[in-house]
């Protein structure tokens, strides 16, 4: 690879550019509601009516309206029109208005909030490249930050724009991605891996599945950087097996760049070698967990160990291991390319950068959004969301999935970033972010998540397997109003317990959905006891 | 000797297994292909039977309770084997608070069957599953690989009993 190659890379995307283009999001949830069927419209419609020549039908990722969906954009260079909810029966009359007037009764305004409020960098491509053509990621600019970061940087120089770009885990935890970068780096052993932990198994969360489908090739040339500044050869990505569309455009993504040159040996030219090989998970929520995720990597059962040793220091097969999630990933190229002073001037002073979240639940738009750090709640919810359907009131935020809590409609003007959101009792977890109305008891959503991480359970440690099981059970005697006067005291008292002596980061944080809900909710959880007859009789307060 | 004449016999001339030998050897029939193998074995036989697990734990010379460990750990694999037709119910937080618990209930009410059992005339399998990452959709079901979006109760009935005839 040269830079001839690229060039020619991407003279072959600019062959197969038209004036005009009608981009069809091909995302899973666009493609299980007809995408398919509307794309081979199209495609129909500007063969017969012999328009090839000016109007290129072309398959993206997700454009971020889940629930408008399937999604249409058809742009020239000057102007980009988009469409929703179209089917293939539209296809004719799209077509034909290429280039003239818009179809109004199929036009989504792009200057609401859901899509003016945005700053994209991680999806920056999505939606606007063909995910499984690499000439089209090189077009947009892609791979340009590895060749540039091979030949004129050294790696440790790589190493320092990541870490004072102030860019932090973005699959929960939040460590500081530099830190540990930096950490692998040290490491005086011979054989280093980078891992990319693509098993996104929080309910309510589909950024790495948009991301893995949308834009494959930025999180490979994010895992080359990073094998780059650390000196790894091998790489994986481990992706959840529930995500076929993902897997399989990651392996095409992967055969391209090898073919290219930009994976493999010799990289671009230089001495860098990397391979890149991929490893299905098989529906266990704690291989989301770092070292299970090794363990499972590894063929076995995906069971946490203590740490330390951290996988920087021993990972998989016992080597100096990174790993990182896909959104962390995929920010890693646009740090390099532009900068870390331009990354670090968004976002908040210890929360840098963009988030992207999941909006999803009693909202009215869903879907995939990238913000700010340090945007407003509410912002989110209610001016991008567009509030409860029926317009009712929100009640609650759940951001963080089963580690996670619900934030209460107090609290919604608080800014969204790593340490706000832990002192509301949440975390920021990988971007789920479920909205809940009034609807919802919140006896129940702490019982739904407990039955969750009760059944994911990996059961290595007492406190997680046995606690979570008995606050389940309690939960469930709240529900059906067999409780005891004793039991509210019993719940808490476990949620220490199991917070205080689990094992792994999953044990730790499960009890935290009921602590959260304790706080804000308390008078449901009362309620829920005055269903037991123990405490008041049942005709007192009447059946649930 | 290559590790070719090393493998086992497999359990059947199911050309299958040819499929299986394959994702082993792309492997190096090493023991951390484990669970690679058993999706392999999964995808082309719908579940994994005890002749299979045998035959996969002699391949990869990986003890037996090991493979039947890992076999069972994962959600994903199933040691039964399904119905003809699959319906997948995603229980996801989003699916979860717009409904999924009634869907569930709609297909036991008219199947009898619950999450992971099958009818006993082996039409359909039912699943849950944990999240489907089409949250945008809520509530959602994967019936024979289709997704469907916004379903309710009513609808999944419907499409359901055409389905399975």
């Amino acid at each position: 690879m040269s830079t001839d190659e690229l060039v020619a890379l991407k003279n072959k995307a600019d062959q197969r550019r038209r004036p005009h283009r009608a981009c069809v999001c091909t995302a899973a949830s666009c493609q299980s509601i007809g995408a398919d069927r509307v794309l081979k419209a199209l495609e129909a419609a500007v063969a017969s009516a012999a328009r090839e020549h000016e109007i290129e039908v072309r398959a993206v990722g997700c454009m971020g309206l889940c629930s408008a969906g399937p999604l249409v954009t058809v742009e020239d260079d000057e102007s980009s029109v988009l469409y929703r909810n179209v089917a293939d029966a539209d296809a004719a009359a799209l077509a034909a208005s290429v280039g003239t007037t818009p179809v109004e009764r199929l036009r989504c305004p792009t200057d609401i909030p859901f899509f003016a409020r945005q700053h994209k960098i991680v999806l920056s491509n999505c939606g606007r490249v063909h995910p499984e053509r690499i000439e089209d990621y090189v077009a947009a600019g892609g791979y340009g930050a590895l060749y540039n970061a091979l030949n004129e940087m050294t790696p440790a120089e790589v190493l320092s724009e990541v870490a004072s770009s102030g860019l932090r885990g973005r699959g929960g935890a939040g460590y500081p991605t530099g830190l540990k970068w930096q950490t692998v780096a040290k490491s005086n052993d011979p054989v280093k891996y980078v891992v990319c932990n693509a098993d996104e198994g929080d309910p309510g969360a589909f950024m790495d599945r948009s991301v893995l489908e949308s834009d494959p090739h930025r999180v490979l040339e994010g895992m080359a950087l990073a094998a780059y500044a650390v000196g790894a050869k091998l790489g994986y990505v481990y992706v959840r097996a529930e995500y076929p569309l993902a897997i399989s455009r990651l392996r095409t993504a992967i055969r391209q760049a090898k073919a290219a040159n930009l994976l493999g040996q010799n990289i671009a030219g230089t001495r860098l070698e990397f391979s890149v090989d991929i490893r299905l998970g098989a529906g266990a929520f704690v291989c989301g967990e770092e070292t299970a995720l090794l363990a499972s990597i590894e063929g076995r059962r995906g069971q946490p160990r203590p740490r330390p040793p951290y996988p920087a220091e021993k990972g998989l097969f016992r080597r100096a291991t990174l790993i990182n999630n896909v959104e962390t990933f995929a920010n890693i190229a646009p740090i390099i390319e532009h900068g870390a002073a331009k990354f670090a001037s968004i976002g908040t002073e210890r929360s840098k950068g963009t988030k992207v979240f999941a909006l999803a639940g009693q909202v009215k738009n869903t879907g995939l959004i990238e913000v700010p750090m340090g945007i407003s709640l509410r912002e989110v919810v209610e001016a991008m969301g567009g509030g409860v359907p029926s317009g009712g009131k929100i009640k609650a935020v759940q951001t963080g999935g089963p580690s996670g809590g619900c934030i209460p409609y107090e609290h919604l003007d608080m800014p969204v970033d790593y340490d706000s959101l832990q002192k509301v009792g949440s975390i920021m977890g990988s971007g789920g972010m479920i909205v809940m109305d009034e609807s919802s008891n919140m006896v129940e959503v702490a019982r739904y998540f407990m039955e969750f991480s009760m059944s994911e359970s990996c059961g290595k440690c007492v406190p997680c397997r046995v606690g979570t099981y008995q606050m389940h059970e309690i939960l469930s005697r709240m529900q059906n109003g067999t409780a005891n006067g004793e039991d509210l005291a019993l719940l808490e008292e476990l949620t220490r317990t199991v917070s205080e002596t689990s094992l792994c980061g999953l044990g730790q944080s499960a009890p935290n959905p009921i602590k959260s809900t304790l706080r804000y909710y308390r008078p449901e959880y009362e309620a829920a006891l005055r269903k037991s007859p123990q405490i008041m009789p049942l005709t007192e307060e009447g059946a649930p | 000797m290559s590790l070719q004449q090393s493998r086992p016999e497999p359990p059947s001339d199911d050309k299958r297994w040819k499929i299986v030998n394959a994702a082993m050897r792309r492997n190096g029939d090493d023991a951390h292909a484990l669970i690679e193998t058993l999706h392999a074995v999964q995808e082309a036989f719908g579940y994994l039977e005890d002749d299979g697990l045998r035959y996969v734990a002699k391949s990869l010379r990986a003890p037996l309770s090991k493979v039947y460990g890992v076999a069972t750990f994962y959600h994903f694999f199933t040691l039964k084997p399904q119905g003809e037709h699959n319906c997948v119910v995603c229980t996801g937080t989003a699916c979860h608070i717009k409904g999924a618990p009634a869907l569930l209930a709609s297909l036991k009410a008219q199947f009898a069957i619950g999450p992971g059992e099958t009818t006993a005339d082996n039409k359909l399998s039912v699943v849950s599953a944990r999240c489907i990452g089409s949250c945008g959709l809520a509530p959602a079901v994967v019936l024979d690989g289709t997704v469907m979006a916004n379903v309710s109760p009513q609808t999944l009935m419907e499409r359901v009993k055409k389905e399975i005839g």
